[in-house]
């Protein structure tokens, strides 16, 4: 039943890449990639984007961990329903208004685009850890302290890593909104891949334009699947295994 | 601050409330169209279960794909049939954007119905048309509404990214608000954006418990 339908998809995943290249070639794209005047250009403004993407995601996962795990100890849960409430709210808020509000307040640069990219991938990783380790079952946490485990100890070996899958989630619907953000960031003066995009429009300069999409849509599918990777690596082997079950 | 944000809204208050309307208008007509493919396409889906992975991969990865990327890999596609800008590529672009949730949403809506209910809807001789129409949709369709509701929200904030290719919107405040670098302008855009999304987020959430039948409430207040 599974192959001929992965055949399928096989066969027409080729056909598109095939006639992608084909398309790149007519509107000039590798002509543009590699014309050694260009090119350095690309690649710095890439690595600017992955610098943004970078600094700025570390930021948020120290934070957004930091408050999730704040807010579902005992002194502060009383808050937690506030704080999933303000989370929501946030996230009304579309990514470039918080850019452009940033620039409103710091001025134009890289500092304000870091700053407007963190608060953002905030939201999604506190909300998911908070969510997560509250749907830790009480059970699992009773039997931790029934076995004389300190509360330190029952956040450690208990709620993170069984709450890993969701909080990963949350990092990597942070990740991807950051990847796409940070193409924005050139508006307020940022650089980043964003910047081709957008002169690209303005001038109808359809291989600059594709020089900036390309690598940036490339970037976000490849973190998509870091995270599956990361995934395997931090989830445990037993929660894994139950998943697989239920999925079946 | 915030004063000159409500100065600067009552000023323009027509032009706000057009530039309200066009961006609801986009976020309506996207919604629409994706609720009428995305809809059948995850019933199907639920039916034929060997092709679920790969279209719900297939519409995941159209969601990872930035928005500003997908409007700028749209554009030399659209453009040689005079599309590339304005309304219709931002609105296909949200229409893209809207499957992951609804074909999700549908499809696990579908499979996670009690399966007695669906015995009992064969056991009283419905055909296949009458079962989906009187047993699946109904209790289905909160959770298909919370998609929408889900796709809907996103939207909102896409389409405020879309008036780079030029589809108007209120995205236009922040837009212009960026380049004259008028603080009060952009906070105005942004404040409209997230009011719309907060109202359009309250209306579905009412839908949502008014499409949720009478019997299933009863049901769930007495589990507590």
């Amino acid at each position: 039943m599974r192959k001929p339908v992965s055949t399928i998809y096989r066969a027409l995943l080729m056909t598109v890449l095939f006639i992608a290249g084909i398309l790149a070639q007519r509107v000039g794209l590798i002509t543009y990639i590699t014309d050694p005047y260009e090119y350095p250009v690309i690649l710095d403004l890439l690595l600017r984007h992955l610098y943004l993407v970078a600094v700025s995601m570390s930021y948020a996962t120290v934070i957004g961990l930091a408050a999730g795990i704040l807010f579902t100890r005992k002194r502060f849960r009383r808050y937690a329903g506030i704080c999933m409430y303000i989370l929501g709210l946030g996230q009304t808020i579309p990514s470039l208004a918080i850019l452009a509000l940033s620039m409103s307040f710091l001025g134009i640069g890289t500092k304000p685009a870091i700053f407007a990219l963190t608060i953002y991938s905030i939201l999604p990783i506190a909300r998911n850890t908070l969510a997560g380790i509250f749907a830790v079952p009480a059970s699992m946490i009773d039997a931790g302290r029934g076995m004389g485990m300190t509360s330190l100890g029952i956040l450690l070996e208990i709620e993170i890593p069984n709450s890993m899958k969701i909080i990963l989630t949350g990092f990597r619907v942070a990740l991807i909104i950051n990847i796409g953000t940070a193409a924005l960031s050139y508006l307020i003066g940022a650089g980043g891949l964003g910047d081709l995009i957008f002169t690209g429009i303005s001038l109808m300069q359809t291989e600059k334009l594709l020089a900036g999409a390309i690598p940036i849509t490339l970037m976000a599918l490849l973190a998509d699947l870091l995270c599956e990777l990361l995934g395997l690596i931090l989830v445990s082997k037993g929660l894994r295994l139950s998943r697989g079950e239920k999925a079946v | 601050m915030i004063s000159g944000v409500f100065h600067f809204i009552s000023e323009n208050f027509s032009q706000a409330l057009y530039l309200s309307w066009e961006h609801m208008w986009i976020v309506g007509v996207a919604l629409l169209i994706s609720a009428a493919a995305g809809i059948p396409l995850g019933l199907y889906v639920a039916g034929h279960e060997e092709i679920a992975s790969p279209i719900i991969n297939g519409a995941n990865i159209i969601m990872t794909i930035p928005s500003i990327a997908l409007f700028g890999i749209m554009l030399p596609l659209l453009s040689p049939i005079n599309l590339g800008l304005g309304k219709i590529p931002a609105i296909i672009a949200l229409i893209l954007y809207s499957q992951l949730p609804i074909i999700r949403n549908t499809f696990t809506a579908i499979k996670n119905l009690p399966p007695d209910l669906v015995d009992a809807a064969d056991g009283m001789g419905m055909t296949r048309w009458q079962r989906l129409k009187e047993v699946e949709m109904p209790l289905a369709a909160p959770v298909i509404i919370a998609g929408l509701r889900t796709a809907a929200v996103m939207n909102i904030g896409i389409a405020a990214i879309a008036v780079y290719i030029g589809s108007g919107g209120l995205g236009v405040y922040i837009q212009q608000g960026i380049d004259r670098f008028y603080p009060e302008m952009i906070l105005s855009g942004a404040l409209l954006v997230s009011v719309l999304a907060l109202i359009v987020d309250g209306i579905m959430a009412w839908l949502e418990r008014a499409a949720t039948p009478e019997g299933i409430k009863i049901q769930r207040k007495l589990m507590q």
